[in-house]
């Protein structure tokens, strides 16, 4: 194999491993999302209020998926 | 249009409408400062036009029996005075006119972008850097403004053992000194994504009506097409509020600094 399509494949490869880490992100936006239900559930009425707290977690949250997206386009498009 | 290729990043090329000039260099190829008026730049006058004509028109008349235009103008302003003083507190209220301009310039941006063949600014990173770079500079700056080295405090977290102080205040000069960085990848990031996810859909749905009589598969990527377009409005405004209710929290920080 020549070096060019070697490194073409590590970048592919890289770049879909890179992905992985979304899947936590998932996990946590999920369970924020998931508390926020059952809570909102038990105690209605303190729902609204809790909104912004909700949208700021998540946020936080789907940031680090999002880096691992920042990674894989580097990786593809930088590299 | 059967000439633009089938490749999702496509979209995000900038394009010289018209030039400028070269300020400065010697004359030789890519020397110097190359000016010119981009797509992108046509793309942000349009949404500070469009925001600008949007205002205006709903609050001139001023009638107590509002109509259509102004009803919105004046819900979008209410909508981030709330925000405004629920995240940042009362006398965050100062800094309304940017946490508004930020929020009404993202949400028009990204929606100007769901627009086939529109440019989406806020796909770029320069962009975003820039707005969340602002944003961090105006906490920092006032922080030290209003409460001197007071503003210190931020990072010395009140009421834990003197023994775990060590590893808490690194790690929060740290975490404030990465805000920009995630406050301007999370938007870019969404934007981008959804963007090439919608293109990726599209060109599924291109590529399997070339395939003769198994063309008819392509109403399932055509759908989630049509699914994602959905989506990405609401991320659109999703990540519009997020961006402002982030510029709140750290705004909160430079007025009342210590934990």
């Amino acid at each position: 194999m020549d070096p060019e399509a070697a490194k073409l494949m590590g970048k592919l490869i890289g770049a879909g491993i890179a992905c992985i880490g979304m899947g936590g992100a998932g996990v946590g936006v999920g369970v924020i999302f998931g508390n926020y239900l059952s809570g909102a559930l038990r105690n209605p009425a303190a729902a609204a209020a809790q909104f912004s707290n909700l949208i700021f977690g998540f946020a936080v949250t789907e940031a680090l998926g999002i880096f691992s997206l920042v990674i894989a386009f580097l990786l593809l498009y930088a590299v | 249009m059967a000439e633009q290729p089938i490749e999702p990043i496509h979209q995000f090329r900038i394009n010289n409408l018209f030039d400028i000039g070269t300020f400065g260099g010697d004359g030789t190829a890519g020397s110097g400062v190359h000016i010119a008026f981009t797509n992108s730049a046509l793309f942000m006058v349009l949404t500070i036009g469009l925001i600008m004509a949007f205002l205006i028109l709903g609050s001139q008349r001023r009638a107590i029996i509002p109509t259509r235009v102004q009803l919105m103008t004046e819900m979008s302003y209410e909508f981030v005075a709330n925000m405004v003083r629920n995240t940042a507190g009362h006398d965050g209220m100062k800094f309304f006119p940017m946490v508004f301009s930020l929020f009404m310039f993202i949400l028009v941006a990204n929606l100007f972008g769901m627009f086939p063949y529109f440019f989406t600014v806020t796909s770029h990173l320069i962009v975003t850097v820039m707005m969340a770079l602002l944003v961090f500079f105006t906490v920092v700056i006032y922080g030290f403004y209003k409460n001197g080295l007071k503003f210190l405090k931020l990072f010395v977290p009140s009421g834990i053992p003197w023994f775990i102080i060590w590893l808490v205040v690194p790690i929060e000069i740290i975490s404030f000194l990465s805000r920009p960085l995630s406050h301007s990848l999370r938007l870019w990031g969404n934007i981008l994504a959804g963007h090439i996810v919608l293109k990726v859909f599209g060109g599924m749905v291109v590529g399997l009506l070339a395939a003769g009589a198994w063309g008819i598969v392509a109403i399932a990527p055509f759908g989630m097409a049509i699914a994602l377009t959905g989506l990405e409005f609401l991320v659109a405004a999703l990540q519009a509020f997020v961006f402002a209710v982030l510029t709140c929290v750290y705004l909160h920080d430079a007025l009342h600094p210590g934990h």
